[in-house]
């Protein structure tokens, strides 16, 4: 029973961890608090549900859907924020218009779409399971896993080992000074919201398939568990918001097994107020964060 | 006869591996203008943020007529008479002026939240004193014409005449100027200079951090000099031009800087 | 008779859910007004609003005391919330405000001696249309002064430049938490008189959307004086009640005005600063 509540906690968390991934490099790159990521997060499971609909395999439908909402998310941060940024607002204003953004795309979202909870066709994974002595590993679980991992590692060889990755550590330090080091700043920060973007959206995928319920205000919910992930690991520390994710679907599972499946939502602020009592710059973080 | 204001001793930061300033010891005089110049990476802004509590030391003793200040943070250090510049000017920007200096006052105005909820004619009475005040420290320093401007919208000039009566509004023992004159052309540096001096005679000690030398070596009574975090030089700037070992540390930093830049 | 008694109902409704906003409005504003962002003013709301309801249901106390704990419970948590946060940058404060939402609305649904997802209902009218006015009228009236005042002033600062401020001598933490812990009081007296007026309470009432909510009033009115958050949470109560379409669009319509407000018109829709001595002529 423990066993298999950790191994559940465990496929959750990866994906909260890829989601998690996403938002701190929004975070950490741009320097915005972008609260219009859960609604890539939401845009993601819907178009992989649109893309499943119509007879695609998973194969398909997930890298597709990813694409497509990092390309949403590039829009969306050309029309909320350039016009912050060229005014340097302070970094509370930013959070405001998407959060004013977000109401607007979600009550859209439902309205097209409508609120009801939507799921995968049957079939779309094989059914089978794997035996690990007592405890079972389902495909679309391995899937999760694979998924998160082989996502994260793409992400953080591209960042420790290329020049967009440099050049995005560059502007991660100091936007002015890369830019007059000759980063093409905009082309940099346009991608860092794709790579976000998609990020989130290949995280709602696997979340949609892990508990195989699509809403459109599922990105609501998610958006603020994943900001209270990323200080968790300590804001724009990549490993931190990896560890942290894991740990929240943990915790989660177990609560959900052995307290109360609504308790399970607060997990994840419970956390976070207790963090930033204890250690305000995140389990993982330096000490020294990000002061007033 | 002199009595010592300011009294650092032993003061040391390290941030990470990095010792930033190192040991110093330093007095300033009541009523001086006290100079503190070095080359790059010298350890003069940190020494600076030491002293106006922006930065929170490793060790050593700060005292401010004869009481420890070290452990306080800014806003408690400006009570006990320590105000500040900022290199980049820092102004309440959407505020006027005369809004501006107001705001510096903010210590020596009375109003508890009772007095104000309760007494609106005390409150009246105590801003029109303020606002009379504030008018005169305006004057003083030659802006009395913008007052109700925005702050944001005056020339950098005005920005950093505002900011320095700002702090004199605080009234304080000991005004701390961080690069007063940085990004200033020589007209408005010598109109600085000559602000300055009334600064003097209006008997408020001035510590000083400037890279205009030329600035320095007319103004001040005495001069420290950094070099790696620590004091290689003190004296009057007589003394200073002639030390063998403030040239070097120039002259070292300059032709390091020439090789540096291509 | 039925339907003037109908009618009576509505209109005190409308009445009473104007003066609780204006003081919703209020709350938001003193947060605003040292450039924090809180939202858990909702979550403040609902705390004063369980915490009055228990004590009226549960132990038939006074309601002056009703009162007074609805403002000390949310005032002690905004104590818990903000002495960790308000030392860092305020993205912390508004992510933990949010988390208190969050754990006080879970909190509330799986309780049963709040009623769970229910609620709480049969709570006695004890707040009557004069009561909530005269307490929005006493809170404008306040902030006014405030705003007029040597306090006023070093708020504005603070929103202007934290760093600034500190090196002009004004108390950073100290103004910080004073504005958190009266915009929790502000809120919990809000949730009260709420609910000791529509009788009926519940853990709907007081989550992200409501919070989001209050922080549109606040920003279509502006900030430059108290009167443009309680005007901004007029029209924004008044509006979709007038146009009913409008009732159904109403976070779509909250969602955009924030956008706008924040983007085109940092200092609100309706600027119209309080006049202060030295201010701008």
């Amino acid at each position: 029973m423990l066993g298999q509540q950790i191994i559940n906690g465990l496929v959750a968390g990866s994906a909260y961890a890829l989601f998690a991934l996403g938002l701190t490099l929004m975070f950490g790159v741009l320097g915005v608090v972008n609260l219009t990521y859960g609604f890539y997060f939401a845009v993601g499971a819907y178009l992989a549900l649109l893309a499943a609909g119509a007879g695609a395999p998973i194969a398909l439908a997930l890298p597709l859907a990813a694409i497509l909402a990092g390309l949403v998310a590039v829009v969306l941060d050309f029309l909320l924020l350039t016009r912050l940024r060229r005014t340097r607002a302070p970094e509370l204003a930013s959070l405001m218009v998407t959060l004013g953004a977000t109401l607007f795309l979600y009550s859209a979202m439902s309205a097209l779409l409508g609120s009801e909870i939507r799921r995968f066709p049957a079939g779309l994974l094989d059914n089978g399971a794997f035996a690990l002595g007592a405890y079972r590993i389902s495909v679309g679980q391995i899937l999760i896993v694979g998924t998160a991992v082989l996502l994260s590692l793409g992400l953080v060889s591209l960042m420790g080992a290329t020049r967009t990755g440099l050049a995005m550590r560059a502007l991660a330090e100091n936007s002015d000074a890369s830019e007059l080091m000759g980063v093409d700043t905009q082309a940099i920060m346009r991608r860092v919201s794709f790579l976000s973007g998609a990020l989130g959206g290949a995280a709602g995928v696997l979340i949609g398939l892990e508990y195989n319920a699509i809403a459109p205000y599922m990105g609501e919910a998610m958006t603020l568990k994943g900001f209270a992930i990323i200080i968790l690991g300590g804001l724009g520390n990549i490993g931190g918001a990896l560890a942290a994710g894991l740990l929240v679907g943990v915790l989660e599972a177990l609560t959900a097994g052995y307290v109360s499946s609504v308790y399970k939502e607060a997990v994840g602020f419970l956390l976070l107020v207790l963090t930033l009592w204890v250690r305000p710059q995140g389990l993982f973080g330096r000490p020294g964060a990000r002061r007033a | 006869m002199t009595r010592p204001l300011l009294q650092i001793s032993g003061l040391s930061v390290r941030f990470g591996g990095l010792t930033a300033v190192d040991r110093l010891d330093l007095t300033v005089e009541a009523g001086a203008i006290h100079g503190l110049i070095g080359p790059n990476g010298a350890g003069k802004t940190t020494a600076f943020n030491l002293i106006a509590g922006a930065v929170r030391r490793s060790a050593g003793e700060i005292r401010l007529d004869g009481a420890p200040v070290e452990g306080l943070p800014p806003y408690a250090r400006v009570r006990r008479g320590l105000a500040r510049t900022f290199q980049n000017i820092r102004l309440f920007g959407e505020m006027t002026a005369l809004e501006n200096i107001l705001a510096g006052m903010h210590t020596r105005l009375k109003g508890s939240l009772f007095e104000i909820l309760l007494r609106p004619d005390k409150t009246r009475r105590v801003e029109r004193d303020a606002v009379t005040e504030a008018r005169a420290l305006l004057d003083f320093v030659g802006l009395a014409a913008v007052a109700r401007r925005r702050a944001g919208e005056l020339s950098y000039g005005d920005q950093r005449r505002v900011e320095i009566a700002r702090a004199l509004a605080a009234a304080p023992k000991l005004l701390l100027l961080d690069e007063p004159a940085a990004g200033m052309n020589p007209a408005e540096t010598r109109a600085l200079s000559e602000l300055l001096q009334r600064v003097k005679a209006r008997g408020v000690t001035v510590l000083l951090v400037e890279h205009d030398m030329g600035l320095v070596m007319r103004l001040c009574d005495k001069i420290t000099v950094l070099n790696f975090g620590r004091k290689i030089a003190e004296g009057a700037p007589r003394e200073i031009r002639a030390d063998r070992q403030v040239i070097e540390a120039y002259l070292g930093a300059e032709s390091a800087h020439a090789l540096a830049s291509p | 008779m039925a339907q003037i008694d109908d009618f009576l109902w509505t209109y005190q409704n409308l009445l009473a859910s104007l003066g609780v906003n204006g003081l919703l409005a209020l709350s938001m504003y003193v947060v605003l007004a040292i450039g924090q962002l809180s939202l858990g003013q909702a979550a403040f709301m609902g705390l004063g609003a369980y915490a009055s309801a228990l004590l009226t249901l549960k132990l038939d106390a006074p309601f002056p005391a009703v009162i007074a704990a609805s403002m000390l419970v949310p005032a002690a948590v905004a104590l818990v919330i903000g002495a960790p946060t308000l030392r860092l940058s305020g993205v912390y404060l508004a992510l933990a405000t949010v988390s208190l939402g969050e754990i006080l609305r879970v909190v509330l649904v799986e309780s049963d001696l709040t009623g769970g997802a229910l609620g709480l209902s049969g709570i006695p009218e004890k707040a009557g249309l004069p009561l909530i006015f005269a307490c929005l009228a006493l809170a404008l009236v306040a902030f006014t002064l405030i705003c007029r005042s040597r306090i006023g002033r070093a708020m504005e600062a603070i929103r202007e430049d934290e760093i600034a401020a500190s090196a002009s001598g004004i108390d950073l933490p100290a103004y910080k938490m004073a504005a958190l812990v009266a915009s929790a009081m502000l809120a919990g007296l809000a949730g009260a008189l709420n609910a000791h007026i529509s009788s009926f309470i519940s853990p709907n009432e007081y989550g992200f959307d409501a919070a989001v909510t209050i922080l549109s009033f606040a920003l279509l009115g502006g900030i430059g004086s108290p009167f443009g958050p309680v005007i901004g949470a007029f029209i924004l109560t008044l509006l979709p009640e007038l146009l009913r379409p409008l009732h159904d669009y109403r976070l779509v319509v909250n969602g955009l005005i924030i956008v706008f407000a924040v983007l085109f018109m940092p200092h609100g829709l309706l600027v119209w600063p309080i006049g202060r001595i030295g201010a701008k002529a």
